[in-house]
């Protein structure tokens, strides 16, 4: 198939058509609003629908509407306009309905800036919202990857009654590669016998609810989704090592900054000292024996997490090597991208070169 | 042969009710339920229940029941509409949740025309948290957040939703009914009837205001309550059509 | 072979055109290609650039740091970028507006007084596409004919016509290469 030049926030929206979304809800924020604007142009054609809402809440609370009446359906924001979602996506995600949530991540906190950063790896991988549960967080470093992954993010949506989130950042949203259009690997999705889109007064009626008041009852759908969730850390962890196969420094990253760490990794291989760069591509669930096995190299003498953020996914990558190796933190919050310098200089400071 | 003179509407499930006894939420369940069996609507209504006294109403009404976040009652309901135009779709809120946490959504809704259709049941109170103040509380009334009475100077005067709402082009039909007495109630059928009817015309957003009490949380009998909402709420909150904006009304 | 390219001027000069028509051509010739724009406030009014990268190889990351080449479509742009440019790099300052010369010794210049010669092609609009010309003429990253082919598919019906007065701009900006 011929290459195709997308821009990354158009390419997202386009990859959810794709995927047979016909439903949009959302509220203007940069850097994702071609995403909305796209969508204002382009459901009208499939006979779908696009609603521009009164606020980021009302956005997430259509989708759940829409979500739990068995519509694929998405909403998009960029970083404070999740945060006002949050409320809707606990919801979701106990009345274990299937959505997709874009987050192009800009600096914070607060108001922040517009420029690219990760800074809600926190609330993206640890629920966001009250109580105890998770979204699947998927992070594209790539447009390609993007489309492939908003489109498969439907599907491990449907599989699992889950709420998948893409987290990406205004880099991603606003930059332009060439990619092809490709479809994910087919699944067995299950029939939405759940779904409140009217009894015909032939079933009892369905009811979509987040509500369980007896302790009893909210002890057994708290276990319900822990069982669900053990099984997508089972099933859909997805990483991507690149690289010296024997590495002495391990880069750790994501998404943007995983190509920045990439460009110092093959600096420092030049130079002889050999790099590998670990990418989680699904955030939660995080890449943890996998990352692992890769820290603990023989010849591996650290290990270095590079973020746009003040250090967050850092944590995690700590709980995965276990203390076998020293893990190190290169970044900063606030919207500067470091460069493939200052992370290759870091490193030698941290390997003592 | 037995006649039977009394049957329960096939609008609602087997379901007990967990209502305070003199509250009239059970009353107007009966009267949604009815309206939407009488039409043939039950198989292919959805209906969302709120956060409030009535947050259980999903377990109450036979028709698909989806249960909301506080006040974001209309959102949802908007998600689905938007979705599934063939179904006829409800809200069912109580006046802390749809006139203080979920204003925005109501008026949006009303503003956007939203082929939705709104059962407001206002009581003047906050029931399931425990009495507290709600914004339709009535200057002077006491709750357990304005223990001294609702002090105009401090929370200004309660706030008319069916008058609001029907100042906005896209609210098709408002109407504030009562179901204090028999003559009261046929009129409330009427209205919610009415309603359901015309979101099935397409006509755009239709609103129903139930003025309601709250034995309980006002520390009354039933009876005294029901007087109560006739001397005191009436006055402010008169009954009547607000906004009908449908051809029939020209 | 790898270009990394920084394309800046005034808000409404058309350099993000000039970037995403270079970017489209460099795919569309096989190669791996990123477009990426300066966003934030400077979108409205002030300067704006943008990055693109054309490699036969993956491209790593798309953010530009040193150009190998610099197209400056207004004297802030000259100024701000033209450290950066890599030793044996290229500048090409758009002389109808910038008065100063390139100082750097170390890379190549090229002076193209595209809003002249747009002016005399009679439509000020193409102003960028004679810097385009310029820029492929001396880059040779792409073939004119890639251009030729793109401009008849993005401009067809009544707008036909500019396909001819866009050619003209490539050519006239080829011409101020020696």
């Amino acid at each position: 198939m011929a290459k195709e030049l997308w821009k990354g926030n158009e390419a997202i929206a386009e990859a959810a058509i794709k995927a047979g979304c016909k439903f949009f809800f959302g509220y203007p924020i940069t850097p994702q609003n071609e995403i909305p604007e796209y969508f204002s142009k382009r459901l009208p054609e499939v006979s779908g629908c696009f609603l521009q809402a009164e606020s980021e809440i009302a956005a997430i609370n259509m989708v759940y509407g829409a979500a739990g009446a068995g519509s694929r359906v998405m909403t998009s924001s960029s970083s404070p306009g999740i945060s006002l979602k949050q409320e809707g996506i606990t919801y979701i995600a106990c009345a274990e309905l299937p959505a997709v949530i874009v987050n192009m991540m800009r600096g914070g906190p607060g108001l922040g800036n517009i420029a690219p950063s990760q800074a809600d790896y926190y609330q993206a991988t640890r629920g966001g919202g009250n109580g105890d549960y998770r979204t699947v967080v998927l992070a594209p470093a790539t447009i390609q990857e993007a489309t492939d992954l908003v489109q498969e993010a439907f599907d491990i949506a449907d599989m699992y009654r889950i709420p998948v989130v893409v987290l990406a950042d205004g880099m991603i949203g606003q930059m332009m590669e060439a990619i092809e259009w490709r479809t994910p690997k087919k699944r067995e999705l299950p029939k939405k016998t759940w779904a409140t889109d009217g009894t015909k007064l032939q079933r009892q009626h369905n009811i979509v609810n987040s509500l369980f008041i007896d302790a009893g009852d909210c002890t057994v759908q708290n276990q319900k989704l822990a069982k669900k969730y053990e099984a997508i850390v089972q099933n859909e962890i997805k990483y991507s090592i690149t690289g010296e196969e024997d590495p002495e420094v391990v880069f750790v990253a994501y998404g943007t900054m995983s190509r920045v760490a990439r460009a110092a990794c093959m600096r420092l291989n030049e130079q002889g000292i050999k790099a590998s760069l670990f990418r989680p591509i699904t955030l939660w669930p995080f890449p943890t024996e996998q990352l692992k096995a890769e820290a603990v190299k023989p010849n591996v003498k650290a290990v270095i997490t590079v973020e746009l953020s003040m250090g967050q996914m850092v944590d995690d990558v700590k709980i995965a090597v276990e203390g076998a190796k020293k893990v190190s933190f290169v970044g900063t919050g606030g919207g500067i991208i470091p460069t493939p310098q200052e992370i290759e200089e870091a490193a030698k400071k941290i390997l003592g070169r | 042969m037995e006649k039977i003179v009394y049957q329960k509407s096939k609008g609602l499930t087997d379901a007990e009710l967990h209502y305070c006894p003199g509250c009239t939420h059970g009353t107007i369940h009966k009267l949604v339920a009815e309206s939407l069996e009488e039409l043939g609507l039950v198989g292919t209504t959805v209906g969302i229940a709120p956060v409030g006294c009535s947050v259980f109403a999903y377990n109450y009404f036979a028709c698909d029941m989806q249960e909301a976040a506080h006040g974001r009652a209309p959102a949802v309901a908007t998600g689905i509409k938007r979705t599934h135009p063939e179904l006829t779709v409800f809200t069912y809120q109580g006046d802390g949740d749809l006139a203080a946490i979920g204003t925005a959504e109501i008026v949006h809704s009303a503003m956007r025309g939203e082929k939705i259709t709104t059962i407001f049941v206002n009581n003047a109170i906050y029931g399931m948290t425990g009495g507290q103040m709600a914004p339709t509380t009535l200057v002077g009334q006491k709750a357990t957040t304005a223990p001294y009475g609702r002090q105009q100077d401090h929370y200004g005067s309660p706030i008319r939703m069916c008058e609001l709402l029907s100042t906005i082009d896209g609210t098709a039909y408002a109407e504030r009914v009562t179901v204090t007495d028999i003559p009261n109630l046929m009129k409330a059928k009427r209205a919610i009837k009415k309603a359901f009817t015309l979101q099935q015309q397409g006509a755009g957003f239709t609103f129903v205001e139930v003025l309601s009490t709250c034995p309980t949380n006002w520390g009354m009998t039933p009876l005294k309550a029901i007087d109560w909402l006739k001397n005191n709420m009436i006055p402010y909150f008169p009954l009547g059509v607000y906004a009908d904006r449908t051809e029939e009304a020209k | 072979m790898t270009h990394e390219i920084i394309i800046s001027g005034f808000g409404g000069q058309g350099v993000m055109a000039i970037g995403k028509t270079i970017a489209e051509a460099g795919m569309k010739e096989g190669m791996d290609v990123s477009w990426l724009p300066s966003y934030g406030p400077e979108m409205r009014g002030g300067t704006a650039n943008c990055s693109v990268v054309l490699s036969n190889e993956p491209i790593i990351t798309p953010l530009v740091q040193n150009p190998t080449e610099l197209i400056a479509m207004n004297k802030p742009s000259l100024v701000k970028f033209e450290p950066a440019v890599v030793s044996g790099g290229l500048i090409l300052v758009n002389s109808s507006i910038i008065e100063i010369k390139a100082e750097r010794t170390d890379v190549r210049t090229a002076y193209v007084p595209c809003i002249d010669i747009a002016d005399e092609l009679g439509n000020l609009k193409v102003a960028n596409m004679v810097m385009l010309g310029a820029y492929i003429e001396a880059t040779k990253v792409v073939a004119f004919d890639m251009i030729h082919e793109m401009l008849s598919h993005i401009f067809t019906g009544p707008k036909a016509a500019l396909v001819g007065l866009n050619i003209e701009a490539l050519k006239r900006g080829a011409a101020c290469i020696k």
